[in-house]
């Protein structure tokens, strides 16, 4: 039975993106073969949230997930530093790793928040790396729960949770029930820094380790990806000296 | 009161290290975490791997236990490392007999070895004969970052604490004066020197003994020196810095395991200097390319990024590159020194190892092996000490002098006596020429047994000529295709700090640069940079310069801190974790 006094348990879904990447030569992905990886911005924003919601005692336990091969592991160490409990790797490598989207990762959140019996899902908006901004909406589906995306600030009252959420025109209040999924946008709050007495004990926290086929989940991607390319070459300006220039040469280009 | 008010607007550069005496400071949790290991060492390179791997197999061997941590400034091992490499399995072959199975990434045997001179548009080839120091047969061209990334994986697999992402910024010191330790840095500090919301005070790492190797000038080991006397009896440092890059080749061109060096052109006879490129061999068609200008240059005006530039324009080295695509690019500072240079390497509590103290065989261009080598005669010389029953020692942290001894007895040292007078040869009156004939005649036939030891000139930043008294070098404008220009290299190196904290290049005097540098020497600092750092951009109001600092681009190379003019740049750790972030540099 859920009290209603504080949720029980969180998950967060730290993702660990690739920082100066280059495309692979015959253009069918980027290079990942000892390139950075880094949590993702976002991503450490939502562990931050979580740990923070747990220190004003409004939750009990804080897991991290993170779905990858073994670098995944520096990801959820950190989150671990930054304050939570616990952690679960879902290993996923080679050319599944490749292929691995939004689609894919939404079904294994759900399989584990149904396992785990979580009432709250915290990830970040989106991936700096391939800025899907997928994965949080399509796990709220696959678990027919309410969704608080892209939330500046979170607040929790009974068993609602209350979501301050950036949009286009400004800021949109809405308060939605749990268990729920929100994705972390950027002024959420700081997120603190993991520091080394922090990533010393974080060794000893427990890191699990599961397969995403013991979750019954199906990484076969939907998607095949036919060509990445580098963004084209910004072409150098060209000063004039006159207004008559100007326009002169936003004529020659067809411009007006 | 207008002045005054004019100065606080200042951004004001000299903040680290802080005082934390200011009224912002009340209130906030000052204390520091500290921890104790046996062995705690300052720097993931390859000295300071080897060291702790070897510590680690001594304690397997005989069966003690030994906590070995090691910091590292870096995000990832290897994010810093960057060098050519043409690596000698000396140092490898006796650390890790069976480093092929373990799958260290030497793939790329050396199958064909090139020298030449260059004129502005020909090329004087030189006979690679064997005995020569630069003859490169039974070495790999590595990638060294790569090496040093395999390295840190041995050294994890053996039990060393490995905590990449943290800058030992502090040396800690017992109440006798000899080091207790290290302490990271503090984080969370804004710009302006203000703690933020996350602040947190760094973390103290005590040990019986503590290694340094902070790779060529590190900012502890000034410290260091300075606290022990240990350059009373030895030359200052010299050094030169390294510009490289790698490119993604056209395969036609890709000639696997030839390593081609030059020397000459676009230098003149009195810049010391010369050029590598290696053809990797590791699946695609990559080379590794790059300049080295000594900085004991004399021109304030010579820029080594544009000279690194110009060069590839040459006859010899374009065609390789036409048709490709540069992939990274990164810069650092190494030592030239040699033996007349090496300070004391042992005092209470700790010691150097690696480039930090300087064991750069300059004419073989190589460093790394002699580097590695440092770091295990160290490790074996601490072993005992720190594992004895009952610790016999005068001060609370162990000295070990019987370090230097087995460097002393070892093959480092004989290499490098042999070769010590070849990089001071150079200063003669027909400059290059003198030095290679100099080479020729006692390193080749004598091998080094001269009963002579040559002297090198004193600081390299006492050696720029006023700039009235030079010209100024017209460099041609970078193509784009062959040649760059400067802030597109930065952009490649992947460096990047986090923005809102103090500046770590600092100052001793805010005043010196317009009123020294930029006056007589036209501001050398905006040229020898290789990350664009330092501009001398006019004052928003009314006539005159100012420095501007841009620390966001620095990729921690320190020649800022070698070169400049009047000693008043001091490079200090930013938070870990910023810096270069190369990939097998």
């Amino acid at each position: 039975m859920h009290s209603n006094r504080y949720c029980n348990r969180i998950i967060v879904l730290p993702f660990s993106v690739l920082l100066e990447i280059r495309v692979k030569p015959d253009n069918s992905g980027v290079v990942t073969d000892g390139v950075k990886h880094s949590m993702n911005p976002f991503c450490e924003i939502a562990v931050e949230e979580a740990v923070k919601l747990k220190e004003k005692k409004l939750i009990k336990e804080v897991v991290a997930v993170s779905c990858g091969p073994q670098q995944s592991q520096e990801t959820i160490r950190t989150a671990l530093a930054m304050g939570a409990d616990r952690g679960i790797h879902v290993e996923v490598a080679g050319k599944d790793y490749e292929t691995l989207g939004p689609l894919q990762v939404s079904k294994i959140m759900a399989a584990l928040a149904k396992k785990e019996d979580a009432q709250l899902i915290i990830l970040g908006k989106q991936a700096i790396d391939d800025d899907c901004n997928q994965t949080g909406q399509m796990t709220a589906a696959l678990l027919d729960w309410p969704q608080g995306t892209f939330a500046s600030e979170v607040s929790l009252d009974g068993d609602k949770v209350k979501v301050v959420r950036e949009i286009d025109g400004g800021l949109e209040t809405i308060k939605i029930s749990t268990p729920a999924v929100l994705t972390a946008d950027l002024r959420l709050n700081t997120p603190r820094y993991a520091t080394l007495p922090n990533i010393m004990k974080a060794k000893k926290k427990k890191i699990a380790n599961v397969k995403p086929a013991d979750l019954g989940v199906d990484l076969t991607s939907r998607l095949e990806v036919l060509k990445v390319e580098e963004p084209p070459q910004r072409q150098a300006g060209v000063k004039v000296e006159t207004v008559e220039d100007l326009v002169g040469k936003l004529k020659e280009t067809g411009r007006i | 009161i207008g002045f005054f008010f004019f100065s606080l607007l200042q951004p004001t550069d000299n903040i680290l290290p802080l005082s934390y005496k200011d009224p912002r400071w009340e209130g906030v949790e000052m204390e520091r975490f500290a921890d104790e290991a046996d062995v705690v060492i300052v720097g993931g390179g390859p000295a300071g791997l080897s060291a702790a791997i070897r510590l680690k197999q001594l304690a397997n061997e005989h069966e003690k236990e030994l906590r070995v941590c090691l910091v590292e400034k870096a995000s990832q091992i290897g994010a810093h490392t960057l060098s050519g490499a043409c690596l000698e399995p000396s140092a490898i072959n006796e650390l890790f007999p069976d480093w092929k199975e373990r799958g260290a990434p030497l793939h790329t045997p050396v199958t064909e070895d090139v020298f030449s001179i260059l004129t502005e548009k020909h090329r004087i080839p030189v006979p690679m004969l064997p005995g020569l120091p630069m003859q490169n047969h039974g070495n790999y061209i590595v990638r060294l970052g790569n090496f040093v990334r395999w390295l840190g994986e041995q050294a994890e697999e053996l039990g060393v604490e490995l905590y990449p992402g943290y800058a030992a910024a502090e040396v800690l010191f017992h109440e006798d004066g000899s080091v207790k330790g290290i302490a990271t840095n503090d984080v969370g500090i804004a710009k302006d020197g203000s703690p933020k919301d996350v602040f947190e005070r760094g973390m103290e790492l005590h040990a019986k003994v503590t290694m340094f190797g902070e790779g060529c000038h590190g900012h502890l080991a000034k410290q260091l020196y300075k606290k022990f006397n240990l350059r009373e009896n030895c030359e200052p440092q010299t050094y030169a810095i390294g510009l490289k890059e790698v490119w993604m080749i056209d395969e036609k061109k890709w000639r696997p395991g030839r390593v081609e060096h030059s020397v000459g052109w676009p230098l003149n006879r009195h810049t010391y200097g010369g050029s590598f490129l290696y053809h990797l061999n590791e699946g695609e068609p990559l080379v590794a390319l790059g300049f080295v200008v000594g900085l004991d240059y004399s021109n304030p005006y010579l820029s080594p990024f544009r000279e690194f530039q110009r060069w590839k324009h040459h006859p010899f080295v374009a065609p390789t590159l036409e048709g490709g695509n540069r992939i990274a690019y990164g810069a650092r500072a190494l030592n030239e020194g040699g033996i007349q240079s090496l300070p004391k390497l042992t005092f209470p509590g700790g010691l150097l190892i690696g480039c930090s103290p300087g064991f750069m065989n300059v004419p073989k261009i190589k460093g790394t092996h002699t580097a590695m080598k440092s770091g295990m005669l160290a490790a074996e010389a601490i072993f005992p000490k720190v594992t004895a029953e009952s610790l016999d020692s005068e001060t609370a942290g162990l000295h070990v002098p019987e370090y230097a001894e087995a460097l002393k007895n070892s093959w480092v040292w004989k290499e490098l006596y042999a070769v010590r007078n070849i990089r001071p040869s150079f200063h003669n009156y027909f400059g290059l020429y003198g030095g290679m004939v100099y080479t020729g005649i006692f390193y080749w036939i004598l091998r080094g047994k001269e009963p002579w030891t040559l002297k090198h000139c004193g600081l390299d930043a006492n050696q720029l000529k006023p700039a009235k008294d030079c010209t100024p070098i017209d460099y041609p404008k970078p193509d784009g295709k062959i040649s760059f220009d400067l802030l597109s290299s930065v952009a490649l190196s992947g460096t990047n700090h986090e923005g809102d904290q103090p500046a770590h290049l600092t100052l001793k005097d805010d005043s010196v640069p317009v009123a020294r540098n930029l006056a007589i020497y036209d501001g050398p600092e905006q040229r020898f940079c290789p990350a664009g750092v330092y501009e001398y951009v006019p004052l928003e109001t009314g006539d005159g310069m100012r420095l501007q600092i841009n620390a966001q681009n620095c990729v921690h190379c320190k020649t800022c801190d070698i070169k400049d003019p009047s000693q008043n740049i001091n490079w200090v750790v930013p938070e870990g974790g910023g810096g270069p972030a190369y990939n097998g540099m």
